[in-house]
């Protein structure tokens, strides 16, 4: 496609967003006196602006896109991972795990595994997050400097440059607390530069009655149920019967539970924003205010892809750009963007598009950064130093994060199936996870021995399951398949869940086994604030009630439920 | 801390919704989509948020902030 022009007033407004949020880091750099201030905040945020945060750095740009594609290809049924796969999780955290995150004090989660269990889960965990981080951050650089490329006619190593310094520069000067803040800014930004696309494109295609009508065809000329791209439940008892490829099951266990919850009660990328949080009472509301706008955003996110793919089916294929004969899903919200907003609004999009894509990176920084500092740095390479020389080497971590970032998405550009590879290989890490934080913090016996070679055994098996299954219609090799195929699946995805199903299993099973063959390392005394059965549960009878989390917790999974049912 | 993260956000989107509101009255013929002047009306949605998060700092600064 040709690039379009910003407008003088499109700049204007992209300018003054770099300027605030560079002022905000200038501002925050007197505030940073220790280690704790750059890496914690000081634990001093209010729930509010942590809440916003947490959901924030959830909500990078490739979710955004990624999310208004997925609602073109496959429909309503992408509201599960929100409805399904976030909300549970989320009030999970919330009241079950966030008292041994906060209350142990531990400063990350490999610290917490290290506290818990023994060294060597710490290092296993704090390396490969290390690792991921860099390159997430980078794949962010590489995405956004694509798309203005595509888009507005960027020069591709212009937009690395000026995401790089300015993310560099605020968290440099206001480590964590300044990419909250900032993420915070974006979290509006994001609300305000999409609700006029959902509006404008609703109004477009003639209110909701008009895109449930113009979504049958859509379906059927799929040869799938004519209701297929607005029910989110009902064609879910066979994998073959919707887009996404995926039977109930596999979606339950393995979105809602396995990846659903390994990701958001274990990655340090959102915790770290609840662990910064002013009190025990903040830190647990922190995923429940999180909650109530990631359980409405499919509305801002999914409903313009299922309108894009609406109107360019009834429109005669030209509302989306093909790619090989099939709409290129991914150009969805900028095809969207360009079509409905005039310039003024339309600098606000793209700024919103750029913040979010910033501020992922951000996330990633400054989650790498206190890793490294603290679970890598002072763990292993120069501990006993003084809290300054930390602050110190956080600082230069950061710019050491940013450089690595640079240089994995140059990476990306060069070579398209490293990343993918990468990506794989982490899949096979994270996916065991939650097993072992589950056991860490609910099973008093479960040891150090148990928990390290479990998640090594879980990360190996999601390595051969994925070797010996593949979805229907890929070749062999880094789809799957590369011991030989025994187990076809109707989609990659379906493919992904039922990995996640199995990496978790066997890590269970293996941390169970293993704890039960091997002696404790850890005597009851050490284990408290860190085991259920050992911690005082948190008092929070005397809070009203909109502060006492299961109230909350409740309302929120009730409101999940309702959300499920009308949109059945 | 003594910084009220609503006094930034309230004068980001103060002056975003003034600049759209201005905008939009000023080149009302391109700022129209689907026959709805987008800009300006945007604009006064984003100067109402901005000068509600203003109000809410501008209150707490008049209340001594509370010790902890």
């Amino acid at each position: 496609m040709q690039p379009i022009h910003l407008a003088w007033v499109d700049y204007t407004i992209l300018f003054i967003y770099f300027v605030f949020v560079i002022a905000v880091g200038w501002v925050l750099k007197r505030y940073m006196k220790g280690s704790a201030d750059f890496f914690l905040s000081g634990r001093s945020m209010p729930a509010w602006v942590t809440g916003l945060a947490f959901i924030s750095a959830n909500l990078g740009a490739q979710e955004v896109i990624g999310m208004a594609a997925s609602g073109a290809k496959y429909g309503i049924m992408t509201s599960h991972f929100y409805w399904v796969g976030a909300i549970p999780a989320m009030v999970f955290l919330a009241i079950f795990m966030m008292p041994f995150y906060y209350g142990s004090k531990a400063r990350s989660v490999p610290e917490y595994l290290k506290l818990r269990f023994d060294e060597k889960t710490r290092g296993f965990n704090a390396i490969s997050f290390a690792v991921m981080t860099v390159f997430s951050s980078g794949i962010s650089m590489y995405a956004l400097a694509r798309l203005f490329e595509i888009l507005l006619g960027w020069n591709f190593h212009l937009s690395i440059a000026i995401s790089a310094i300015v993310v560099l520069v605020y968290i440099f000067l206001g480590g964590l607390t300044s990419a909250i803040y900032n993420e915070v800014l974006q979290f509006f930004m994001i609300v305000f530069g999409f609700a006029p696309l959902v509006f404008l494109a609703l109004k477009d295609v003639g209110g909701w009655g008009a895109l449930k009508e113009k979504l049958i065809p859509v379906a059927t000329s799929q040869g799938f149920a004519p209701g297929t791209w607005t029910d989110s439940w009902q064609h879910m008892s066979s994998a073959t019967d919707n887009p996404m490829g995926v039977g109930w099951f596999g979606m339950v266990a393995g979105l809602g539970f396995v990846l659903s919850f390994g990701y958001w009660c274990t990655d340090f990328l959102v915790v770290q924003r609840a662990m910064a949080a002013n009190s025990m009472s903040a830190a647990r509301r922190t995923p429940l205010i999180a909650a109530v706008p990631k359980m409405l955003f499919p509305a801002l996110v999914i409903l313009p892809g299922m309108i894009a793919i609406a109107l360019h089916v009834s429109g005669g294929n030209h509302f989306l750009p093909l790619k090989n004969g099939v709409p290129d899903y991914n150009m969805t919200i900028p095809v969207m963007l360009v079509k409905y907003f005039p310039s003024g609004l339309l600098g606000i999009g793209f700024t919103a598009l750029m913040a979010s894509f910033m501020s992922g990176m951000a996330g990633n920084v400054t989650a790498f950064n206190t890793v490294w500092t603290y679970d890598i740095y002072q763990s292993y390479l120069a501990p006993g130093k003084s809290d300054h020389h930390y602050l110190w080497m956080g600082r230069w971590a950061t710019v050491g994060g940013i450089i690595l970032s640079i240089g994995a998405a140059y990476l990306a550009s060069a070579f398209n199936n490293i990343m993918d590879m990468l990506q794989l290989v982490f899949g096979f890490v994270n996916a065991p996870l939650f097993a072992t934080f589950l056991l860490g913090m609910f099973w008093r016996r479960a040891t150090g021995h148990g928990a390290f070679f479990g998640l090594l055994g879980g990360t190996i098996s999601a390595a051969i399951f994925h070797g010996l299954a593949l979805s229907e219609g890929a070749t062999a090799g880094i789809k799957g398949g590369w011991l030989g195929q025994h187990f076809t699946f109707h989609s990659e995805m379906g493919q992904n869940f039922w990995m996640a199903i199995v990496a978790w299993t066997s890590c269970f099973g293996l941390t169970i086994l293993i704890s039960l063959a091997t002696k404790r390392n850890k005597p009851d005394e050490e284990l408290k604030g860190l085991v259920y059965s050992l911690t005082p549960k948190p008092e929070t009878a005397h809070e009203p009630w909109y502060k006492r989390p299961v109230t909350v917790g409740i309302l929120v999974l009730a409101a999940a439920v309702v959300l499920n049912v009308i949109f059945w | 801390m003594n910084f009220d993260l609503r006094l930034p956000i309230g004068i980001m989107f103060s002056l975003f919704g003034a600049m759209l509101a201005i905008f939009g009255l000023a080149s009302s013929r391109d700022s129209t989509v689907l026959n709805i002047n987008i800009n300006l009306w945007w604009g006064l949605v984003l100067l109402a948020f901005g000068a509600l998060m203003l109000v809410f700092a501008w209150r707490r600064r008049k209340t001594p902030p509370q010790q902890k």
